[in-house]
């Protein structure tokens, strides 16, 4: 287990060397997420990075990752704990077998560590050797609104209380990062509660050095082309503009068609790894793909 | 820092909380302490660190941002802040994320700009008829409504609880414990552990249902201009009444009124919707409408299973390929699409215009709305069960 940062640029520092490339606003509130102990709420468009910080935190900090997917109907039972009913079924049969049924002896049995079954909210509560967890809640907005309302009573006191059990409250409190698409606005309340930040697109010298980090079998002029088309693509009117996940995907597809450069008939080729929208891959034709080709060269010329 | 520095930059803190306040973000008390602490924290380097350490406590929104960026950068220029924070980089612009409104709006808080007078209310001599026209010329202008009587508000309400909207639930995937259905294991245990585990009594669950959201496009052009207060107190109402209501409107350009209509007094919140549409009355562009509303709203609106309304007589100049991908595109991304026409109530109405050919495959039901002057009708219309043939697209596309 490392310790945490204790500036932003030992932030940036952590967080590349899980090979994330984070600029200094990110960097900035991932730092004071950490030392002030706050839920870390990132919001943006699909394939920005959002859900790779948590993972690339708990790889550098050294803890354990435990993921919450969120999807619609998720409730407390996937979330936090269920009991092995169908267990307790059988030992309630059992010792009615036996003839030692005896009532309070028998819900205190049954409802022990034993028949529980733990769920990502409550693993994350649990100590752990290696420090407090990094505890992920993917996708929110994927979640019913109740659900919300639950999640803000855990994260106010990184405590639950089981009826049966008793109360499980975390030693140190798990360190938390919450993403969404927003495909729903999340509630107020429980953004008031985490550090806010909205991952944006990355600018074209921030995109270069992520391709650069995660796709090292690129040539130096592949890196640039692609990130280069990718930046002119997303100032074009698209329903749906490529993130820098799309970027990744788009460079290692093409180093493994052994290209060193782009040319318009590998983009046409191509372009379904980078266009998701049937709307989107029809609008380009070979004419557009020449214009955005010699439009990209020309803005790449012009960072130098 | 010394004690000092350090009151003097709480200070500072407190009125650039104010100032944001004023220019509309919300903050808490807390906020302030927050900010404090955390600008402890990250240890005041640059200018830009300290932007960002300002902005991850007090920004829960992305739209706040280019009002923080304008009123950051306005507030902490002048005067002794450079004081307090001894060393800071030369202002870096970045260019593009300031919008007018931004500005407008700190320039507001800050007092420099007086309080933008109310935009007068247009005389009636010289509004110009637009009625029974279609146009997509822009006419820029605002409207002033008449205010609601306590009566009124009363019988809107009244019919807005009466209303009903066929086939208005969908089952959700979470459960609640009902009398059938299934076997619920959790509740069933609980029950036989009370007895002692002698007999083992079956607890059942069901799903459980819920009322979709409701996403209303709404047209305010000429030719819809009569029914606007009516169709503006209708969705205050339902905005009121359900959970999860967004209304837009659109006549030239698309409007989201959704935050304008949670106010809770009837006159405030329509008179905070004049306010914010700027092309009452004018041409229509239905087309461009929908495709703003389909890349810049559909994915953070339509995505829990939304029921649309769209409310327009679908009379447009330009019924060519645009609107008809557009159109499509909207019934793909939404789960239900009910058009209100006003123009189906009159006898012989026929599929005839170039607008309304386009629309038509794309809903899934048509509702006509009889008097959409009045509040009644209009509920009526979305109560009405009986499944008609003038409910079915298909057949005005076929009579035509």
């Amino acid at each position: 287990m490392s310790a945490l940062p204790q500036s932003i640029d030992e932030t940036i520092k952590l967080l590349s060397g899980g090979s994330y490339v984070a600029d200094r606003a990110l960097a900035t509130v991932v730092f004071l997420s950490l030392r002030m102990g706050r839920p870390l709420f990132l919001e943006g468009e699909a394939g920005v990075g959002k859900t790779e910080v948590a993972k690339v935190l708990a790889g550098a900090l050294g803890r354990k990752l435990v993921r919450l997917q969120c999807y619609e109907g998720l409730d407390s039972a996937a979330a936090l704990y269920e009991w092995n009913h169908a267990a307790q079924m059988i030992a309630i049969r059992v010792a009615e077998a036996e003839g030692t049924a005896n009532r309070e002896a028998l819900s205190g049995d049954v409802f022990s560590e034993r028949y529980l079954i733990r769920r990502p909210l409550l693993e994350a509560l649990t100590p752990d050797p290696a420090g407090a967890p990094v505890l992920l809640i993917d996708e929110l907005d994927r979640a019913d609104e109740a659900f919300e309302a639950f999640l803000l009573e855990v994260l106010a006191d990184f405590q639950v209380t089981i009826p049966e059990f008793g109360t499980i409250k975390a030693e140190t409190p798990p360190i938390v990062i919450v993403t969404s698409n927003r495909t729903r606005e999340i509630h107020d309340a429980l953004k008031r509660r985490c550090l806010y930040h909205w991952i944006d697109y990355p600018a074209l010298a921030r995109e270069l050095a992520i391709v650069r980090t995660k796709v090292p079998r690129a040539s130096e002029r592949l890196t640039e082309e692609v990130v280069a088309f990718v930046q002119q693509l997303r100032k074009e009117d698209l329903f749906k503009s490529p993130g820098t996940a799309e970027t990744l995907d788009w460079a290692s597809a093409l180093v493994e068609l052994d290209a060193t450069a782009l040319d318009p008939a590998l983009i046409g080729d191509t372009l379904g790894v980078v266009l998701k929208y049937q709307d989107d891959v029809e609008r380009f034709n070979a004419q557009k793909i020449d214009a955005v080709l010699s439009a990209s060269r020309v803005a790449l010329q012009a960072a130098g | 820092m010394s004690a000092p520095a350090q009151g003097m930059l709480f200070q500072r803190l407190i009125a650039f909380a104010r100032l944001l306040r004023r220019a509309g973000i919300p903050l808490g008390p807390g906020a302030v302490i927050d900010a404090f602490e955390a600008v402890l924290l990250a240890g005041v380097g640059t200018r830009q660190d300290f932007f960002w350490t300002l902005h991850a406590v007090l920004i829960k929104r992305h739209e706040h941002f280019p009002i923080y960026y304008e009123a950051f950068h306005r507030f902490w220029q002048r005067g002794q802040v450079e004081r307090v924070l001894a060393e800071m980089l030369p202002v870096t612009r970045t260019e593009g994320v300031k919008t007018r409104v931004a500005q407008r709006r700190v320039e507001e808080a800050l007092g420099l700009q007086k309080r933008a007078a109310k935009p007068p209310p247009a005389s009636q001599e010289n509004i110009f008829d637009m009625r029974g026209t279609i146009s997509d010329a822009e006419i820029l202008r605002r409207k002033d409504f008449a205010q609601m009587s306590v009566s009124e508000v009363e019988e809107a309400r009244r019919l807005i609880s009466a209303m009903r909207i066929p086939d208005d639930a969908v089952t959700t995937r979470r459960f609640k414990a009902s009398a059938r259905g299934r076997i619920d294991l959790a509740r069933t245990l609980r029950a036989s552990v009370r007895s002692g585990g002698e007999l083992i009594e079956l607890r059942f669950k069901a799903p459980r249902e819920k009322k979709p959201p409701i996403v209303a496009l709404v047209d305010i052009s000429g030719s819809m201009s009569d029914y606007s207060r009516p169709l503006l107190q209708f969705f205050h109402m339902l905005t009121m009444k359900r959970r999860n209501v967004s209304t837009f409107l659109f006549g030239t350009r698309l409007t989201n009124v959704t935050r304008a209509l949670k106010t809770k007094d009837p006159d405030d919140a329509l008179a905070l919707c004049s306010a914010g549409v700027s092309d009452w009355s004018g041409g229509t562009r239905i087309a461009s409408a929908l495709e703003e509303f389909n890349k810049r709203w559909s994915r953070r609106v339509l995505g829990q299973g939304a029921t649309v309304l769209l409310v327009t007589d679908g009379l447009e100049r330009d019924g060519g390929g645009e609107l008809k991908r557009e159109i499509d595109r909207l019934h793909r991304s939404s789960r239900r699409l009910i058009w209100l026409n006003p123009l189906l109530r009159f006898e012989g109405f026929e599929a005839k215009a170039a607008g309304i050919r386009a629309i038509l495959p794309h809903v899934d039901e048509l509702r006509p709305v009889h008097d959409l002057s009045s509040l009644a009708s209009l509920c009526d219309a979305l109560t009405e069960t009986r499944a008609s043939r003038a409910h079915d697209p298909k057949y005005w596309l076929g009579a035509a």
